[in-house]
């Protein structure tokens, strides 16, 4: 058996703290004062304005308009976040099992017609997206920031490859104990793709919530601001002398990563099953 | 409880590929039918076709006095047991029981009662709250044989169900199955590619061969007078010698030997003919004898079976362990016993002789024969 010796906990260690400790120095740096930091820069040791600065990010009324906080970009991120990723799931969910159960004509077709958009990035077509939106009258809404960004290619490519790896007899033994296709979907396919599922909301949920671009442009009214979109506010003050507030910044980054650093943590070991186990 | 009627049933894929020729098979109720074949016979396309998981290109099939070729496989009151089992793997072994009655909608208190009934006969009790995973090869396949049974269906499907498992539980296992097929009396069609299967389960074989079907009998009415060279060699263990033969009036020539049939010759000329490596026995001064020479010898402990040639052609004996063997060992073989098939179609050539397998010669004491 191999023994792992010092060489491989070092370069595990190096590794590990190439990851973490910028994100350290983000949350130690948040805790000084703009000024301090501006003056000495980036730091590795905690200063005592932990507090004050966070419950500022949180609650203080920011913004041109002074209606947005701290807490309402998180939610509008978190709805974000969320809706993407249920919508998404559902989504591409019913279009796998459509292609993969069903015998229409064009499946194979519209498969690959939906695997070929993979290749192409939202921003290609980010303005005609934005364009129908407008339209529809949905800028500014919830509605327009998640629904165009729903179909998914990659989450339904996912769901083909584990539909096609279910054995064809669960199918056959569903069929005579007489459960019809939405049966077999509610009461086989989805229990069985549990591990897929939250493999995918995972993957969904940090695209959603890192989203930057789409917000950006859907939305002008800044009680739909996002906590990507606050972190850029609130270093483009630069006017005047002021000295832009970095100890706010690095504070809404940190709290930025929690939410994603959460749900992976409660997800982790279905996801690591959803994306290795090929068996169900 | 119902009959089958198969009648004119074929399968033709895209591109014109016949799967299944125009296969009549009519069952009794309560019938135990195995249908035997080598892999891509069409056996499981038969079977699935009778289950409704295959469409029906051609022909009818009546399960009792309805026909089913457009009924939706779970409206023709039938349960199949597959070979990978199909069980749900995120229900308990309860819910995968209850699973096909709570379909129906069957009442809560007598799905439970039925469960435990079915778990009761098939000894599942302790098992009724594990996820499969949780279970053996064979418990798993009685899972799905219960599954089969709570529904009391009209008709079992099993797909060789037990190819899965070790040689051990295969044979616990299909004892099992007969003697619950016995108890419910439910109409049964079991596909398999072992012979050996085919032979201990069936009340009636269906052996089949590309399609189509070669012979339809009871077990040993298809060991004693195949119909044809196939079902010769792929029914019995070792297959049946099958060699060129030469019939000239009552006399038979495989290659150097010449045995006199007692008028059993049915026809005249070049004929193919079998002979059960059991129904060989060494000679008796002044027989008629076939000259094996030996090329190796396999132990089966009871018998042993003793690969060689007569001539140029290859043949196999079972002999008793009590036998000495040597170089070349005189055998014989009764006349009734030899089957007779044509060299062109390989169908058989006369009737079995009724007492071939009704009763048997006498037992001749093993005589060991010096070498020649």
């Amino acid at each position: 058996m191999y023994r792992t010796k010092f060489a491989d906990h070092l370069v595990l260690i190096i590794g590990a703290l190439f990851l973490i400790v910028p994100v350290i120095v983000a949350f130690m740096t948040s805790m000084h004062t703009a000024a301090e930091i501006h003056r000495t820069g980036l730091t590795l040791m905690p200063g005592d304005h932990f507090a004050e600065t966070y419950t500022k990010v949180l609650t203080q009324q920011g913004g041109f308009t002074g209606q947005i906080t701290g807490a309402r970009m998180v939610l509008n991120s978190l709805i974000l976040g969320l809706g993407f990723a249920t919508g998404k799931i559902i989504l591409s969910m019913l279009a796998a099992y459509a292609i993969v159960y069903f015998r229409f004509r064009f499946a194979t077709l519209a498969f690959w017609i939906i695997f070929t958009t993979l290749l192409l990035p939202l921003e290609v077509r980010i303005m005609p997206s934005y364009e129908v939106m407008t339209k529809l009258h949905l800028t500014n809404t919830y509605t327009g920031l998640i629904v165009p960004l729903l179909a998914s290619a990659t989450g339904t490519f996912y769901f083909r490859q584990f539909f096609k790896s279910v054995p064809e007899e669960l199918l056959e033994a569903a069929r005579i104990d007489g459960a019809g296709p939405i049966k077999f979907f509610i009461d086989i396919l989805v229990p069985l793709s549990k591990t897929m599922i939250a493999a995918i909301f995972i993957i969904m949920f940090v695209y959603g919530w890192n989203q930057y671009l789409w917000p950006m442009l859907m939305t002008t009214d800044e009680s739909f601001f996002t906590l990507m979109r606050g972190i850029k506010q609130i270093l483009q003050v630069w006017v005047g002398s002021q000295i832009p507030d970095y100890n706010e910044a690095f504070a809404l980054a940190v709290l930025a990563i929690l939410p994603p650093v959460l749900i992976v943590v409660v997800f982790q070991s279905w996801f690591i099953k959803g994306l290795t186990e090929s068996d169900k | 409880m119902a009959t089958i009627d198969i009648s004119q049933v074929s399968k033709i894929y895209a591109d014109d590929v016949r799967a299944v020729h125009s296969v009549d098979i009519s069952i009794k109720d309560g019938e135990f039918i195995v249908l035997v074949g080598p892999s891509g016979c069409g056996k499981s396309t038969l079977l699935r076709m009778v289950a409704g998981l295959e469409t029906i290109s051609e022909g009818t099939v009546k399960i009792g006095d309805r026909v089913v070729n457009d009924v939706d496989p779970a409206e023709r009151d039938i349960a199949m047991v597959f070979q990978n089992y199909a069980l749900y793997p995120h229900m308990t072994v309860y819910q995968n029981l209850a699973y096909g009655l709570k379909n129906r909608g069957t009442p809560k208190a007598e799905i439970e009662e039925r469960v435990a009934e079915a778990a009761r006969m098939l000894e599942l009790q302790p098992y009724l709250d594990r996820k499969p995973r949780a279970l053996s090869g064979g418990q798993r396949q009685r899972v799905a044989m219960g599954r089969a049974t709570v529904r009391k269906p009209a008709v079992f499907l099993f797909d060789e169900p037990l190819s899965n498992l070790d040689a051990k539980l295969r044979v616990t296992m299909r004892g099992e199955i007969k003697r619950l097929q016995r108890r419910l009396n439910t109409t049964s069609i079991y596909v398999t590619h072992d012979q050996l299967e085919a032979m201990t389960l069936a009340d009636r074989l269906v052996v089949l061969n590309g399609g189509k079907i070669e012979q339809i009998g009871a077990p040993l009415e298809v060991y004693h007078a195949p119909a044809s060279t196939f079902v010769a060699s792929f029914i019995g263990s070792p297959a049946m010698n099958l060699v060129r033969g030469d019939l000239h009036g009552d006399k038979l020539a495989i290659g150097p030997a010449t045995l006199s049939l007692n008028g059993f010759a049915p026809a005249s000329g070049a004929v193919t003919v079998g002979l059960r490596a059991e129904d060989l026995r060494p000679a008796l001064p002044g027989e008629d004898v076939l000259p094996l020479k030996v090329d190796y010898v396999e132990e089966l402990g009871a018998q042993r079976l003793v690969h060689g040639q007569v001539g140029d052609q290859p043949m196999t004996a079972a002999l008793g362990p009590e036998i000495l063997l040597s170089e070349t060992m005189l055998l014989a073989i009764e006349p009734n016993r030899l089957h007779f098939f044509a060299t062109d179609t390989g169908k058989r050539i006369g009737e079995a002789s009724p007492r071939s397998f009704a009763k048997l010669p006498p037992l001749v004491a093993p005589v060991v024969m010096p070498t020649a």
